[in-house]
């Protein structure tokens, strides 16, 4: 790009070649030196090692102190498949999945096309269906842990006020999954609205005037034009839907911990509860490796199949 | 104009926008009725609170609110997470704008290879590897302290920034480059005086992801702290509940004091959150 700067390729040798030309390629190389190490340094200590080490330690049967010595091969791997827990959890991720999808990714995609249009209100209105995703999860779980609560919350008053009596929905493994799902439409939905929102305010307004010229109807023009226009947005959404609802941990401690009898975790509360909380490494490290699969193939084949030009 | 003109004098006709402004009320309903009801909550005694929990208070209990914040425990959860992301913030700025302006402009050999190696972060959560991470950060000796959670937070929000900032310094002119290295400015006086006073708006984003993560987040300092003194404000309103399990008021008034802040910077700088967290997602 810049002629002259990149002729000089840098491979060490500091002092070689005419002084001014050398001075330029020893600035680069030291530059480099400096700017590089801490990023990679950090990188490479808290992201990568640990990965690396989930693998090794999800060979031991370890409690976190001294060294591992209790080689048991892939058997933590095998507790993990045959514990009833992580089947539940791992459903419980294809549910958030499914919900996401299914229902908040059409409900944002609606709002998106109602609130891209200007009127008196929109952008209020907008940034209070993105507040939602701005407040921490843990708040949020306690927001609506009151609500849920069977004496005191929002909910339990409705029904009283129909002379219901109130549910605990938190409580009881029938519904406690249903209750979180509601709060992670609640909290989600405007990300993806203002991912859609600004998908919509970047098209091209001539197209869908074209459209109405030529007599498509409403829905037509929805349908056919806004629509496709839309799929690279509705990709990358999907896209992070998938990946938000892999991790999801901090909006169901406040709200479950994961129970009652475990109807409620996702794959990293069970990871907390069964690795973290009682120090079991190898058993911890193995539901992290699992998830880390997990994650890195669902990731490198989206990308590959369904985002390739972006 | 015209298009709005004829919006207004369709309207009574057009069922289409009675449906939209039905559907938009119901929405805003379910966003505000939960929040509307946590702090209305926290003006109302616990007897209140469950037979009325919609409407507005009938005696504002005002002494909620003010325990709270004449408490010196709500100032220092607010004083942890400033602590905590402010120098979360700093250190990725720092860090991620230096290895991006390596990344942007000085074309080395195996530079585009470290940097898919920078950018597998982006591919899975801090949360796979948790167990091997809080045992790195207690062999460092790192555990309950502030950097224990500061540094992890940092090395994460690493790839994103990085990515971000390349792009952005990638983009500027390139002749503002060759120009000051003809002039005889070296790199590193060049990424101080020119690149990094240009790149206001992106280094603004990258700090708003960095911030709003980090005042949010929960597992980390769960995993990384023991002692309350250190907690920041998520931890701190879990603990506060498991204490007060059933005295709601309180727990509300407690909750909305503590999001307070957040809410605040969302309606001063919504402009760079709304960019921040949407362009973050896109561009990364």
């Amino acid at each position: 790009m810049s002629g002259r700067g990149d002729a000089i390729v840098i491979r060490g040798r500091p002092f070689h070649g005419p002084a001014a030309k050398s001075r330029r390629s020893d600035g680069r190389l030291t530059t480099a030196l400096i700017f590089l190490p801490p990023a990679l340094l950090l990188f490479t200590i808290f992201v990568v090692m640990p990965i690396g080490e989930a693998a090794w330690f999800s060979g031991f049967n370890w409690n976190g102190f001294g060294r591992p010595t209790r080689w048991i091969g892939l058997d933590n791997y095998r507790f993990v498949f045959d514990s009833r827990g992580f089947g539940i959890a791992f459903r419980n991720n294809l549910l958030i999945i499914a919900v996401s999808l299914l229902i908040q990714l059409p409900l944002a995609l609606a709002l998106a096309l109602t609130l891209a249009e200007r009127f008196r209100g929109a952008v209020l209105l907008r940034m209070l269906f993105f507040l939602p995703y701005v407040l921490a999860e843990v708040a949020t779980g306690l927001i609506f842990s009151f609500i849920y609560d069977g004496d005191y919350g929002l909910l339990a008053s409705i029904f009283r006020s129909f002379g219901a009596e109130a549910p605990h929905l938190l409580a009881s493994t029938q519904t406690s999954m249903l209750a979180i799902l509601i709060v992670i439409v609640w909290k989600y939905f405007g990300f993806h609205m203002m991912l859609f929102i600004a998908a919509l305010q970047s098209m091209d307004p001539n197209l869908v005037e074209a459209a109405r010229i030529d007599g498509a109807s409403r829905w037509q023009v929805l349908r056919h034009v806004v629509i496709p226009l839309l799929y690279p947005t509705i990709r990358l959404s999907v896209f992070f839907a998938v990946i938000g609802s892999l991790q999801l941990f901090d909006l169901v401690m406040p709200l479950t911990r994961g129970g009652p009898a475990d109807s409620s975790n996702t794959m990293v509360s069970f990871l907390y509860n069964n690795g973290i909380s009682r120090m079991r490494v190898g058993f911890g490290s193995a539901i992290g490796v699992i998830l880390f699969v997990i994650c890195v193939t669902f990731a490198v084949t989206y990308k590959r199949w369904f985002m390739r030009d972006e | 104009m015209s298009d709005a003109a004829i919006a207004r004098m369709r309207w009574p006709f057009d069922p289409v926008l009675l449906y939209k402004a039905l559907f938009l009320a119901v929405v805003a309903a379910f966003v505000a009725v939960p929040l509307l009801a946590t702090v209305l909550g926290g003006f109302k005694s616990l007897g209140e609170l469950r037979t009325n929990p919609f409407g507005l208070p009938q005696i504002w209990e005002w002494q909620n609110y003010a325990g709270i914040l004449f408490s010196g425990r709500y100032w220092q959860l607010l004083w942890n997470s400033l602590v905590i992301s402010s120098f979360t913030v700093v250190l990725t700025l720092i860090i991620a704008s230096m290895a991006a302006f390596a990344f942007a402009h000085l074309h080395f050999f195996g530079s585009s290879l470290l940097l898919s190696y920078l950018t597998m972060g982006l591919l899975f959560p801090a949360a796979t590897a948790i167990l091997p991470l809080f045992i790195k950060v207690r062999d460092l000796g790192l555990l309950d302290s502030y950097f224990g959670v500061i540094l992890p937070q940092v090395a994460f929000s690493l790839a994103m920034s990085v990515l971000l900032l390349r792009r952005f310094f990638k983009d500027l002119p390139h002749e503002l480059l060759e120009a000051a290295l003809v002039d005889g400015c070296s790199y590193i006086g060049f990424f101080r005086h020119i690149t990094l006073p240009l790149s206001g708006p992106i280094l603004a984003t990258v700090g708003t992801i960095a911030f709003v993560q980090s005042w949010n987040s929960y597992l980390l300092p769960l995993v990384m702290l023991n002692s309350d003194a250190l907690y920041p404000w998520p931890l701190g309103i879990m603990v506060y509940q498991g204490e007060f399990s059933a005295e709601w008021h309180l727990i509300l008034a407690f909750i909305t004091l503590t999001l307070l802040p957040t809410v605040l910077l969302f309606i001063f700088a919504q402009k760079y959150i709304v960019a921040g967290l949407t362009a973050g997602a896109v561009k990364g």
